[in-house]
């Protein structure tokens, strides 16, 4: 599977020139080629990572990683984690959702404090669009962002595309519907700029008021109505429904939104019989996804999708940390 | 003190359409006389070689009395919000209006509501034997209509104009952004640019009723003007103003998340934009005003949904106002009326124009000298400005205040 869904190294301008971002804010700031560098460069990750027992390559070796969490999160922290122990790295996570912010020291102070004890790479989630893009203006390490606010996860849209090539053979000229709470979502953001860029036809189905305003200017089409905007897919893109959203102010309750925008198998079949089922997790079963849908053997990617998030990730560390290790050709 | 009398000598006078040349007399703080054919002896002659001689700028609704940023920025009175305080009480408003004299002169703005609360009437009546000359909603509108109705025919009959900010609560309840491509591609919480509209509405409709003057502080979308425009013609007592950030801005600056142009109302989409230009050409638009808010780093070097809104605008304000003579939206003549003659009329001060017996509060002003905005170099006491490192062109070069020199 590997060489049909990877490019040979030729393709790409040498050394640094392949990759020329400092920190990984978001998808915005990447050209199509430099997200097919990354997915190549996580498809040796992805061998790695099923060899067995010894997952290490120790390429990281001596570096520090700081894994700052303004915002609660365990499979993104995990995954980074993971990510970073298997290159090598010494990993640090900081839960700052419960540390001296509460104090009320401000987000730039607690930036210049990590900065201090010389980390050589941030991995930052804040709960605030913006917030990890003025901590990487600050601070002299590479920056990725594992989330801001509604604004970006570019891993995730990155593991995303990884997956749909795998499964697919191509993520390009397909499909894709993205379903559920998009006003509210990183991860639908850094999808649609990711998708749209790959040269995919992306599609929104929400309820109007998860619709973010003028997202058509993303060069997406709304739906609100789920049987069309599923009709034909190759992929079908389920967003999680965070509770808070089911209280009357945006949706009436879960139940309603089951009924209309709930993954069904009947609904699934509107999509193309071969279309797979995706979502960032975690779930709500029985509210946005059936649990036979998001448990199909062969459609669902929801755990594949968990797996490309950590080659992904050591692909990520990998590269953004080249500058610093001496990387011929990354200066 | 013993004033001398003045002459400013060789200056072009901005009391018309277009600035002529001419010289004027000040005698007692007061202008005596324009082109005189004679002086009195011991008068001070001061060459303006060839420079404007105008009005000194009333700035119209300001956050903060922020004397050296308003000296540099050609302003002699600075209208000041009731937000800080708030000022709903005649000792706080005393205090307030004896803030910058002698050579700034403080006009309160009234808080319309107690604590600004938009619950009960604040003492409208002591705050205005107090100094204060017109009341204001504050930073928010009221969102209680009795409430208002109430406040509006209450300071009317006070002979009292009433400041509105006008954005329904309800649309803008969380919103940092105009609904809008940028909004969506930065991931920020928006609100419709209807909510201005919706809350210039419902209060038009109580003008309408209670006869009360009412002061739009700004009016930033096409939508509104449209409603601001309709009553005039009904020949409602209505007024509305707008910054310059709203003139030469649109939501495209807040991109980068800059913090600097997270405003109040939010920064609009480039039609809005060009709306607000014309509505200032067509003379829909009454007032222009700094809307000057210093922040500081712990108010803006923050996420930019947790930063608060506004910006320094006093430095600014002249310069870009010659901006809009230049691209030929407005005449000199016009600018300085609604940078002056205009505020003064609404505040009820006997200054804001180049005519006999008016306050000699007077600027000359260079309006060629090309200059950079700088946010490093501000004199206001912060410098959040979103116009950081743009080029303009004119500044006030000497400045009196009842007819003493400031600078």
């Amino acid at each position: 599977m590997t060489s049909a869904t990877t490019r040979p190294a030729s393709d790409y301008p040498p050394g640094g020139d392949a990759f020329r971002h400092r920190h990984l804010i978001g998808i915005a700031q990447l050209t199509p080629w430099e997200i097919s560098y990354v997915l190549d460069a996580a498809e040796q990750w992805v061998e790695l990572n099923r060899s067995g027992a010894a997952k290490h390559d120790d390429r990281l070796a001596g570096l520090t990683i700081i894994n700052a969490f303004f915002e609660n999160s365990t499979r993104t922290l995990l995954s980074f984690e993971i990510a970073g122990k298997r290159l090598g790295a010494d990993v640090v996570n900081m839960h700052a959702a419960q540390s001296s912010v509460k104090k009320g020291e401000t987000l730039i102070d607690t930036a210049m404090t990590l900065n201090a004890m010389r980390a050589d790479a941030m991995v930052i989630r804040h709960a605030s669009s913006g917030a990890v893009q003025l901590i990487a203006d600050k601070v002299d390490c590479p920056v990725l962002n594992a989330g801001d606010g509604r604004h970006e996860h570019p891993t995730q849209a990155l593991l995303d595309a990884l997956t749909i090539r795998r499964r697919l053979g191509r993520v390009e000229g397909l499909t894709i519907a993205i379903c559920g709470d998009v006003l509210h979502s990183r991860v639908a953001r850094s999808n649609i700029l990711a998708l749209t860029l790959l040269g995919n036809e992306v599609r929104i189905v929400a309820p109007p008021t998860l619709t973010p305003p003028a997202v058509d200017r993303m060069h997406v089409t709304t739906f609100t109505d789920m049987d069309e905007g599923l009709k034909d897919a190759d992929v079908v893109m389920m967003l999680r429904l965070q509770n808070e959203r089911m209280d009357g102010a945006y949706l009436p309750s879960a139940r309603e939104y089951h009924a209309l925008y709930g993954l069904t198998p009947k609904r699934l079949e509107k999509a193309k019989p071969d279309a797979i089922v995706m979502h960032p997790g975690p779930m709500n079963r029985g509210v946005e996804i059936d649990s036979n849908v998001a448990d199909h053997p062969t459609r669902s990617t929801i755990t594949e999708q968990v797996e490309m998030g950590v080659a992904v990730r050591m692909a990520c560390l990998d590269i953004l940390t080249r500058r610093k290790r001496g990387v011929p050709g990354w200066n | 003190m013993e004033l001398k009398p003045l002459h400013i000598v060789n200056a072009q006078l901005v009391d018309a359409e277009t600035p002529r040349a001419g010289s004027l007399l000040v005698i007692d703080g007061r202008i005596a006389a324009l082109d005189p054919t004679e002086t009195p002896e011991g008068t001070q002659i001061v060459d303006a070689k060839g420079q404007w001689l105008a009005p000194g700028i009333i700035d119209l609704g300001v956050f903060a009395t922020d004397k050296p940023a308003f000296h540099f920025g050609g302003i002699t009175r600075a209208a000041l919000m009731p937000d800080a305080g708030p000022l709903d009480d005649p000792g706080l408003v005393e205090r307030a209006a004896k803030g910058g004299k002698p050579d700034l002169w403080v006009h309160p703005l009234a808080a319309a509501t107690k604590g600004l609360a938009g619950r009960e009437l604040a003492e409208i009546g002591l705050m205005k034997s107090a100094g204060a000359r017109a009341i204001a909603t504050g930073r928010t509108r009221i969102a209680d209509s009795g409430v208002m109705r109430r406040v509006l025919a209450y300071a009317a009959a006070l002979g009292l104009v009433t400041m509105i900010h006008a954005e329904d609560e309800g649309l803008t309840a969380g919103a940092v952004a105009t609904d809008g491509e940028m909004a969506t591609r930065l991931g920020l919480a928006s609100a419709p640019a209807i909510a201005e509209a919706m809350a210039i509405a419902r209060d038009l409709a109580l003008v309408e009723e209670t006869g009360a003057p009412v002061h739009f502080r700004q009016v930033t979308t096409a939508r509104g003007l449209d409603l601001i425009r309709a009553a005039k013609a009904k020949g409602l007592p209505v007024l509305c103003g707008i910054t310059p950030a709203h003139l030469f801005l649109s939501d495209t600056a807040i991109g980068d998340f800059r913090t600097f142009a997270r405003l109040s109302p939010p920064l609009r989409s480039e039609d809005d934009r060009q709306a607000c230009l014309a509505a200032v050409a067509d003379g829909t638009i009454d007032v222009l005003s700094s809307g000057h808010d210093p922040r500081g780093p712990e108010d803006k070097r923050l996420p930019f949904a947790e930063a608060l809104p506004g910006m320094a605008g006093a430095e600014t304000l002249l310069a870009l106002g010659l901006n809009l003579v230049r691209d030929g939206h407005v005449s000199p003549g016009r600018l300085f009326d609604m940078l002056a003659a205009t505020p003064a009329c609404l505040l009820g001060l006997d200054a804001g124009r180049l005519a006999v017996g008016k306050d000699a509060d007077l600027i000359l002003i260079d309006d060629g000298t090309p200059w950079q905005v700088d946010a490093k170099k501000m004199a206001a006491y912060a410098g959040n400005t979103p116009f950081d490192g743009m080029p303009v062109q004119g500044r006030a070069t000497a400045m009196w205040k009842g007819g003493m020199r400031v600078r």
